[in-house]
C-alpha cells in the first residue's frame, strides 16, 4: 500500500519590540540572566499585566501580510500549567478567539536545478495568535537555574492547516515565514536565538484516504534544517512501524538533531488540561478599520512578489534574485543601486552584490545596515568601470577599500593610483606604434582579415603601461593606427 | 465630651493638625501607644513598624512647617490590609506561604496615600488570601472584635475593621471581593465602602478573584470615607481594568448632593436567615429615609438566589489561577523536603496554604477543567450577566438600594469555622454587588441588645459613589451611632 505523509506546523515567532508584551521592561537576547525582569515579569504578588500595543500592531501586520482575517476584538486567555520557566504558572495567550484567522503562506519548492525557479504553492493557515514567551531553564549537574529574561517576550504562534506532505514543503514553508517576518520588520527570526521555533504534527495515511492518521507531535526542531531532517526521519519512522505491522500511537516526540533520532516525551494520556479561561486582568481590545488600514499601509511588498518584479523589471536571472530576496536590505540595496546606475546594469550590480558584497559582509561579520557601503558608491564604481576609467582587477581592490572606508570610489582610485590608462594619449600612441612595429607577423595576419590578431599587440602595450592602460582606449588607438 | 484622640475622625484630626494644635508625630505616637495597648487582646496587626511610621510622621510635620502640606490626609495614620504592597514592608496575605515575603514595590493605592501624606501604619490581619468572612483563616491567628473579644470582626478585612474600631488607626484600607469590607464594617460599627469595580487600581493588591476584587476604605464617618476614596480613586495605566473617569471631590459633594432619593428595597434580601434585631434596625433606617421624603419602593432582584453559587464558581476559578504563582520557586515558602520538581510544587503548596485556600483552589481547578468548563464557569458567567441586569433594571426605578449588610451581627470565634457553608451565608447580601461590579457601602445603623453593632448596606449605581456617600451622609448626620466606641 502507498502512504502519504500529512504535516501541519506550529511556528513560534518572537516579535521584535522594545519592551515585553505585558510590562515595560526591555526585551532582548544575550543579557546577564534575570536582568530583563521587573515585578510583573517575576509574577510578584499583586502585579498586573498591561498590553504592549506594539506587539499587537506587529501581529496584525503579520496577519495582513499573510492575508488573514483580523478579529474585531483581541481577547486574552490564560493557559495554565506548572513549570518553573512560567512565572505565573499560566501563560497569557489566545484560545478561542485568535487575532488572525485563515490566510496562507506562499512557498517555493526546490527547482529542477539551482538556477531554475521551483513550483510555487500556497499553504493554508488555521490561525495566528499572540502570547507571552516563557523563561529558560539551564540544567546543571545537581540543580537547574532559571533565567526570566525571555519571559514575557511577545510571541506569535502561526498554525498551518495539515496540508503539507513532504519535509521539503515544511522547509520551504518555514523559509517563507522567516522571509515574510523579516520583510515586515516583525522579527529577525534568528533560530539560534530562539526567535523562530517550530513544532511539527505529522501523520501518515494510505494515498486516497481523506481522514487523518494518528498524529505525532515532533518538538525541538531548532534549526530550519532540523525541521527538514526531523520530519523526514519521523515520516520514515512511521512508515517503518506500519510496514512492520505495528500501530502508531498519538504522542509527543523529541527530535535530537545531532543524533538524527527521536524519542517519546509523553503520550496522549499524559496530555495537559490547560484549563483555559478568559484573563480577567486584561480588557478585550477592539481593532477598528482605521487601525487596520494604518497597519495595511505599513505592510511591505511580499518577498515572492518582489522576486517576480525584480526578474520582470530588471531582467536579472533567477539565481541572482534568489540571493537577493531572502534579505530585504540586500534586495533594497540592489534596487537603490540600479536606480542610480541604470536598469541596464542590473546584472552587473547583482553580480557585485552576490559575489563581492556578500563576501565582504561575511568576512566582516556585519549586517548590511552596519556596513559603510552605499548604493551611490557601488553605482559610481560601476560607472567608472563602464567609462573604462578602471580595470576589473583594480575595481575589486577599490570595492574592498570602499567597503572598509565608505569613501567614494573616485577618491579611492585617485588615492591608490589605480586609474586606468595614461592620461597622455601621446605616450599610449607611441607604445602602440612600437608594438605594431615589433610584430610584423601579427600585422600581416590582421591585414589579411584575422581580427583576433589585434590581441597580439596588446600584451607589450600593457606591459609598458604597467597594467594601467584602458583596454578600450588601447583597442581604439591600435585600430586607428592599423587603419592608416 | 470629645472622644480620645485615637477615636477621632480624619476631619477632626486634620483640623487640629492644620491649626497647629497637634503634630503628626504626636498623633502617630498616640496611635502607636493605642496599638500596643490593644494588640495583645485584638490581634488586628500582622506587623507594624513603629520607627518607619514615626519617620513618616516627622516628614509630614516637616512638610507642614515648610508650608507644603499635602492636604487633609497629611500626617494621618492609615493602616493597610496585608494584601496591599508597600515597598520594604512585609506582604503576607496572612499566609504561611508569604510569611517571609517583603514587597520590593508599592501598590498604586500605596503611592497615592503616600502622595497625600498619610502615615502608613501596620500590616493588618485578614483571612488568608482574603478568603473568608471572619479573619479566622489567617495563618497568624484570628482577630477579635473590639466590641466583644470573644467574637470575630468579620472578614476577610477583619484586621482593618478591628484596628480602626479599637483606635489603632484613623482610617484603614481593605479589599472586598464578596463583602470583605462591608461585612466587617457592619460587625465593627464602621463605615466601609466597596467602590465600583474599576474605580480603584488593583495594581499591588494580591489577587484573590481579579474580576471581583476592589480596594476600599474603612472610616469612622461617611465624610472620612469620602476623603479616603478621593485619595485612592482614579485610572491607573498599570491596571487595564481601571476605568478612565473623572474623580469628583467626594467630600464637597456630600453637601451639594441632597435627596430626596428614590430608594429600593430588594424583597429577596429580607427573607429567611435574617436576624430579627438586624432586620428591625434596617427597617428603622428605611423609615428614617421615608420620613425625609424619600420614595421607598420594593424592587425585585430575581436572580439573587444564584449569587452564592455563581460567586463560588467565578471567584474560585480565578483564585485557582491567581494563586498558581505561589510555587516555592521564586519567592515564598519552599518545602525543605523536596526530592524533585513535583515535590517542590506539591509540598510547598501543601505546607504553605491553609484549608480554606486549598478548598477554593481545588474547587476552582475543578470548574475550569476540561469537560466541566461549560457547565460551571461559562454558565456562571451567563448568570453573572443576569445578576448585573437585575440591578440595572432596578436602577430604572430607584436611585439606590437599601439592604442589611450582614444577616447576623458579629458571631463567636470558632462558631462557624467548622462549617464552610454556614460561613459562606454571611455574604449573601454583599456578594451580588461584587458580581454586578457596583459600589456599595455599609454604615452603622444601631446595636443589638447585647451591644453588637449593626450595619446598613446602601448599594449605588456604577461610578456614582458621590451619590451613594451623600445618601449615607444624610442618615449619619442625624444618627450618632459612630459616636459610641468599644470599651477596651
Amino acid at each position: 500500500m502507498n502512504y502519504e505523509a500529512v504535516i501541519g506546523l506550529e511556528v513560534h515567532v518572537q516579535i521584535k519590540t522594545h519592551s515585553k508584551v505585558f510590562t515595560r521592561v526591555g526585551a532582548g537576547f544575550g543579557h546577564e540572566p534575570n536582568t530583563l525582569t521587573d515585578p510583573v515579569v517575576l509574577a510578584l504578588p499583586g502585579t498586573l499585566p498591561v498590553m504592549n500595543k506594539a506587539a499587537l500592531d506587529a501581529i496584525i501586520k503579520a496577519g495582513l501580510m499573510l492575508g488573514c482575517d483580523i478579529a474585531p476584538v483581541c481577547k486574552w486567555d490564560r493557559k495554565q500549567y506548572f513549570y518553573p520557566d512560567s512565572p505565573k504558572n499560566y501563560q497569557i495567550s489566545q484560545y478561542d478567539q485568535p487575532i488572525c484567522l485563515g490566510g496562507s503562506v506562499e512557498i517555493e519548492l526546490p527547482g529542477a536545478a539551482r538556477n531554475v525557479m521551483g513550483e510555487h504553492k500556497k499553504i493554508a493557515l488555521t490561525r495566528i495568535h499572540l502570547e507571552e514567551d516563557v523563561g529558560k531553564l539551564n540544567h546543571h549537574a545537581t540543580d537547574s537555574l532559571v533565567d526570566y529574561n525571555r519571559a514575557g517576550t511577545p510571541l506569535m504562534e502561526i498554525v498551518s492547516e495539515p496540508v503539507m506532505h513532504t519535509a521539503e514543503e515544511a522547509f520551504a514553508y518555514l523559509t517563507s515565514i522567516r522571509n515574510t517576518m523579516i520583510y515586515g520588520g516583525i522579527s529577525d527570526c534568528d533560530m539560534e536565538k530562539g526567535q523562530l521555533r517550530c513544532d511539527a504534527n505529522i501523520s501518515i495515511r494510505p494515498v486516497g484516504e481523506t481522514k487523518l492518521g494518528t498524529k505525532v507531535e515532533l518538538k525541538n526542531l531548532n534549526s530550519i534544517s532540523y525541521v527538514r531532517d526531523g520530519i523526514a526521519h519521523e515520516i520514515k519512522r512511521q512508515l517503518a512501524v506500519v510496514a512492520a505491522g505495528g500501530k502508531l500511537i498519538q504522542e509527543t516526540r523529541d527530535y535530537d538533531g545531532v543524533a538524527g533520532t527521536s524519542q517519546s516525551l509523553r503520550s496522549k494520556e499524559m496530555a495537559h488540561d490547560y484549563r483555559y479561561f478568559p484573563d480577567p486582568d486584561l480588557m478585550p481590545v477592539h481593532v477598528d478599520e482605521a487601525w487596520k488600514a494604518e497597519l495595511r499601509r505599513a505592510c511591505p511588498e511580499l518577498h515572492f512578489d518582489k522576486q517576480r518584479r525584480l526578474i520582470a523589471e530588471y531582467q536579472v536571472p533567477y539565481t541572482i534574485t534568489s540571493v537577493l530576496i531572502p534579505d530585504r536590505e540586500l534586495s533594497d540595496f540592489f534596487e537603490a543601486t540600479a536606480q542610480l546606475a541604470g536598469k541596464g546594469r542590473a546584472q552587473a550590480i547583482g553580480n557585485w552584490i552576490a559575489n563581492d558584497l556578500l563576501r565582504e559582509l561575511g568576512a566582516a561579520k556585519v549586517p548590511l545596515s552596519a556596513s559603510k557601503i552605499s548604493p551611490a558608491n557601488l553605482a559610481a564604481l560601476i560607472q567608472l568601470l563602464d567609462a573604462g576609467a578602471l580595470l576589473n582587477a583594480a575595481a575589486k581592490e577599490v570595492f574592498t577599500t570602499m567597503f572598509a572606508t565608505g569613501d567614494a570610489p573616485a577618491a579611492i582610485v585617485a588615492r591608490l593610483g589605480l586609474a586606468a590608462a595614461p592620461t597622455d594619449t601621446g605616450e599610449l600612441e607611441a607604445w602602440c606604434r612600437e608594438s605594431i612595429a615589433a610584430n610584423a607577423k601579427a600585422l600581416a595576419e590582421f591585414k589579411s582579415g584575422k581580427e583576433s590578431a589585434i590581441n597580439a599587440f596588446k600584451g607589450s602595450i600593457m606591459k609598458a603601461a604597467k597594467g594601467k592602460a584602458n583596454p578600450k582606449l588601447v583597442d581604439e588607438t591600435l585600430r586607428r593606427i592599423l587603419a592608416e | 465630651m470629645t472622644a480620645p484622640l485615637h477615636f477621632q475622625s480624619i476631619a477632626e484630626l486634620s483640623t487640629k493638625i492644620a491649626a497647629g494644635q497637634l503634630s503628626a508625630v504626636e498623633l502617630t505616637q498616640s496611635i502607636i501607644a493605642r496599638t500596643k495597648a490593644i494588640e495583645p487582646r485584638v490581634h488586628a496587626f500582622n506587623s507594624f513598624d513603629e520607627a518607619d511610621a514615626l519617620s513618616q510622621a516627622a516628614a509630614s510635620d516637616a512638610r507642614r512647617s515648610a508650608g507644603q502640606s499635602a492636604g487633609l490626609l497629611d500626617g494621618i495614620p492609615v493602616g493597610l490590609k496585608d494584601v496591599i504592597a508597600v515597598a520594604g514592608q512585609p506582604l503576607t496575605a496572612s499566609s504561611k506561604m508569604l510569611a517571609n515575603f517583603v514587597s520590593p514595590y508599592d501598590a498604586t493605592v500605596t503611592q497615592k496615600l503616600q502622595r497625600a501624606g498619610a502615615v502608613l501604619h501596620g500590616r493588618l490581619n485578614c483571612d488568608e488570601f482574603a478568603m473568608g468572612s471572619s479573619t479566622e483563616n489567617s495563618a497568624f491567628g484570628p482577630t477579635s472584635n473590639p466590641w466583644d473579644l470573644t467574637r470575630t470582626p468579620g472578614g476577610s478585612s477583619g484586621g482593618s475593621a478591628a484596628a480602626l474600631a479599637a483606635g489603632a488607626a484613623v482610617a484603614t484600607l481593605g479589599s472586598d471581593t464578596g463583602g470583605s469590607i462591608r461585612q466587617p464594617a457592619a460587625l465593627c460599627g464602621l463605615v466601609g465602602l466597596k467602590p465600583t469595580y474599576g474605580l480603584i487600581s488593583r495594581y499591588g493588591l494580591i489577587a484573590y478573584a481579579s474580576s471581583l476584587d476592589q480596594i476600599g476604605p474603612f472610616a469612622r464617618t461617611v465624610e472620612d470615607a469620602a476623603i479616603m476614596l478621593g485619595a485612592i480613586a482614579g485610572h491607573d495605566p498599570r491596571d487595564s481594568t481601571s476605568f478612565k473617569t473623572a474623580i469628583p471631590d467626594y467630600r464637597a459633594e456630600l453637601k451639594t448632593r441632597r435627596g430626596p432619593w428614590k430608594l429600593g428595597i430588594p424583597k429577596e434580601y429580607f427573607g429567611a436567615g435574617l436576624d430579627p434585631e438586624v432586620g428591625a434596625a434596617v427597617e428603622k433606617a428605611i423609615a428614617f429615609y421615608r420620613s425625609q421624603g424619600c420614595e421607598i419602593r420594593e424592587v425585585s432582584l430575581p436572580h439573587t438566589q444564584y449569587c452564592l453559587d455563581t460567586y463560588y464558581i467565578i471567584a474560585t476559578a480565578e483564585a485557582s489561577s491567581n494563586l498558581a504563582r505561589y510555587d516555592g520557586i521564586r519567592y515564598g515558602h519552599r518545602t525543605s523536603s523536596a526530592k524533585n520538581l513535583l515535590d517542590v510544587y506539591q509540598k510547598s503548596r501543601a505546607e504553605g496554604f491553609g484549608d480554606e485556600v486549598k478548598r477554593r483552589i481545588i474547587l476552582g481547578t475543578y470548574v475550569l477543567s476540561s469537560g466541566y468548563y461549560d457547565a460551571y464557569y461559562l454558565r456562571a458567567q451567563k448568570v453573572r450577566t443576569l445578576i448585573r441586569q437585575d440591578f440595572l433594571n432596578a436602577y430604572r426605578e430607584v436611585d439606590a438600594l437599601i439592604t442589611p449588610t450582614s444577616p447576623i451581627p458579629a458571631f463567636k470565634i470558632g462558631e462557624k469555622s467548622a462549617d464552610p457553608l454556614a460561613m459562606y451565608l454571611c455574604d449573601i447580601y454583599t456578594i451580588g454587588v461584587n458580581l454586578a461590579g457596583l459600589p456599595a457601602l455599609s454604615l452603622p445603623c444601631g446595636f443589638t441588645q447585647s451591644g453588637l453593632p449593626i450595619g446598613l448596606q446602601l448599594i449605588g449605581q456604577p461610578f456614582r459613589e458621590a451619590d451613594l456617600l451623600a445618601t449615607a451622609h444624610a442618615y449619619e448626620q442625624v444618627h450618632g451611632w459612630n459616636t459610641q466606641f468599644p470599651s477596651l
